[in-house]
């Protein structure tokens, strides 16, 4: 069996520091984490409320796996987040009322109704929007990868997929051909131990999904998923290595999904000591704590935090609230592009 | 003008491209070092280098996934699959990535996916097949089926142009028994334009692809019975030219769907359906439909005799029309 690192967390404020990380980066990657948390804790409300058709899925657990790499990406660079990353958004600039918007199917979300829960994304923030059949944006991914190689772009392209995601044909696929160019591509496999209902071990029958890497000729590497610095370390080596030229890394992040697969699941088949494990291990207080410890947060300091997020959510949930419906006259727009989409101002 | 096979003008067409933008690349399985299967990239990666004519693994999903994301940012991807059958593997891709990305998420996807299609010469159920009514019913794919080298180069031209997926079926059956003049510079053949490749007065033929040269023997053969056949080259399936349809309905009151796709829900039925429902007080017989049986591509020369419309075939079936 293939043995795969697994690094522990990072200690200090100068290993942080080492890593590019100032005192005010950190703070900053604390409040995405609660932002992160505090928009898909009021999109419950809305789903509560009965104001989100269908489902609603949310990444409880998951906040430093996704501010890390959201953290570590350059503006250049580009992904394509999973439904449990609603935290790369938010840290590459999406608007929190667009979001709550987009759940509650109105004009002024992302989508304009044509999507729902976090299928969306902002091209023009580097985020390409996914797809319910995961893990199909890795190929896409890898894509981008090829673009900024054949144009010797130094820019990295990051693709996401769950455990579940893992055992699809997309995902060999794309790290295959990744690996045999040795693409600037980053895989972030956010294993948060269940499939839906499915764990891993029916899922996959290796140790970990990181040692796959070495079945495609690179780099693979399990971490701690709850560690916003332990991933942040992995997720800038493994960029900054794609851009230098030195291929793709495959990076598990190693997590609990802290409730069900959507709402509509009520995840009884997780044991519950596991639950209690990883609820002792919660991403945002483990945070809190290092922060506490190591780089002197204050109780100040932290309720000025909350207290700035709470009146941005309480105004995201106005706007989001007061967006209108959108127009069934619009329907068939966009079924195809027209050209001036394409003199449209564009990312790439 | 120089006289070019069909598979050249899809040569020229590609170098053209590439020559002219730089944004333009090939991808695809044995197109570069090798060529391609059929040679339509042959000495491609000399000329344009490795990056830019590039020799996927076995990876239709990575293939057509890959030039998704590239055509994300801003690159003109053409994809060559070695057989159209093999857009089986990359049906989600095309359909659940691709299609739809511009409508969900207002990104443009401007890829082309080369796809050798079309029977004759005993491939079997897996190197046979004209797959395009399959994906005529995806909105937010479009899909060509040029019949001749004039046809096959306009229309790569405009498919690469185009802000959207295409999907351009070459008929490997034309691709060296076919000639004609094909213009050296570049040029297009705007997608979702028919060509009257006959003009007539008695009965229309709507057809596509190898299928307009069939319809071209039995429309000549017919001259001698004083009958007088209209040909219509869809040349794009989606969009289709409901206009010129109807247009040659109207004159002729007769018509006849010819393709070479098989039966139950294959894009004649389309046509047909928007006939009867729009010029019916102008049709003077049932409009008809011949086509390949709902039945899997066979191997065997008199198998497939039988699975792929024939030229009495045609004839039989437009004097069945004209009789009505």
């Amino acid at each position: 069996m293939a043995t795969v690192q697994e690094p522990q967390g990072t200690t200090s404020l100068e290993e942080a520091r080492e890593l590019g990380l100032d005192r005010n980066e950190l703070v900053n990657m604390y409040r995405n984490m609660l932002l992160s948390r505090g928009v898909e804790e009021r999109g419950r409300i809305l789903f509560k409320q009965g104001k989100v058709p269908g489902s609603y899925y949310t990444g409880l657990g998951n906040e430093a796996s996704a501010v890390a790499f959201g953290t570590a990406m350059a503006p250049e660079d580009v992904g394509t987040p999973i439904q449990r990353n609603m935290a790369i958004h938010l840290v590459r600039g999406t608007e929190p009322w667009r979001i709550l918007a987009n759940f509650m199917g109105r004009a002024g979300g992302l989508t304009r109704g044509r999507e729902g829960n976090i299928h969306f994304a902002e091209f023009n923030l580097g985020l390409i929007q996914m797809v319910s059949h995961l893990p199909a944006m890795l190929p896409v991914a890898v894509g981008c990868a090829l673009a900024f190689r054949i144009r010797n772009e130094p820019r990295v392209a990051l693709g996401w997929f769950g455990d579940g995601a893992s055992a699809r044909g997309d995902a060999h696929e794309a790290m295959n051909f990744a690996g045999v160019r040795r693409l600037p591509v980053v895989f972030v496999c956010n294993n948060n131990q269940f499939a839906y209902s499915t764990p891993n071990r029916l899922e996959f029958a290796t140790q970990t999904l990181a040692e796959r890497a070495a079945a495609y000729g690179f780099e693979g590497v399990r971490v701690d998923g709850t560690d916003v610095l332990a991933v942040y370390r992995e997720a800038r080596r493994a960029i900054e290595k794609a851009r230098e030229g030195g291929g793709p890394t495959l990076v598990e992040t190693l997590t609990l999904r802290m409730e069900g697969h959507g709402i509509h699941d009520d995840s009884s088949y997780v044991p519950s000591e596991l639950l209690e494990e990883y609820r002792r291990k919660d991403p945002i207080e483990q945070f809190d704590a290092w922060l506490v410890e190591n780089a002197g947060f204050t109780d100040e300091e932290r309720n000025e935090i909350k207290l700035e997020l709470k009146e941005l959510l309480n105004d995201a949930l106005r706007r989001a609230e007061a967006s209108p419906e959108p127009d069934p006259a619009e329907l068939l727009d966009g079924v195809y592009a027209s050209r001036d989409a394409l003199d449209a101002p564009h990312f790439s | 003008m120089p006289e070019l096979s069909y598979i050249e003008a899809i040569s020229d067409g590609l170098r053209t491209e590439m020559r002219r933008n730089n944004q333009v690349f090939l991808i695809g399985q044995d197109i570069g070092a090798y060529g391609g299967a059929f040679k339509v990239t042959n000495g491609f990666q000399e000329e344009f280098g490795e990056w830019r004519v590039i020799d996927a693994p076995i990876s239709e999903t990575a293939i057509v996934g890959g030039c998704t994301g590239a055509a994300l940012m801003g690159m003109r991807p053409v994809a060559e699959m070695q057989f159209s059958d093999f857009v089986s593997c990359c049906w989600d891709h095309l359909v659940t990535v691709a299609a739809k990305q511009n409508w969900r998420a207002g990104t443009p996807i401007p890829i082309v996916i080369r796809l050798p299609s079309g029977g004759g010469f005993s491939g079997g159920p897996f190197h046979s097949q004209n797959p395009e009514s399959s994906f005529a019913h995806v909105p937010g794919l479009k899909v060509v089926c040029p019949s001749t080298p004039s046809d096959a180069k306009g229309l790569l031209a405009s498919a690469i142009d185009d802000p959207n997926p295409v999907l351009y079926f070459e008929h490997k059956h034309l691709y060296r028994r076919v000639k004609g003049e094909v213009a050296a510079e570049r040029f297009t053949v705007p997608i979702g334009k028919a060509r009257l490749e006959r003009e007539g007065t008695d009965v229309t033929v709507v057809t596509w692809g190898a299928m307009v040269h069939l319809a071209a023997d039995a429309a000549a053969a017919l001259e001698a019975d004083d009958v007088s056949v209209e040909i219509v080259d869809l040349r794009s399936v989606i969009p289709w030219d409901r206009d010129a349809v109807l247009a040659s309905v109207e004159k002729t009151s007769r018509l006849l769907v010819l393709h070479e796709d098989t039966h139950t829900a294959g894009f004649g039925a389309e046509v047909l359906a928007t006939v009867a429902a729009e010029a019916f007080e102008h049709l003077d017989a049932p409009p008809q439909r011949l086509t390949a049986p709902d039945c899997p591509s066979p191997f065997a020369p008199s198998l497939e005799r039988r699975f792929l419309p024939q030229a009495e075939d045609v004839l039989q079936a437009l004097r069945d029309v004209l009789a009505y």
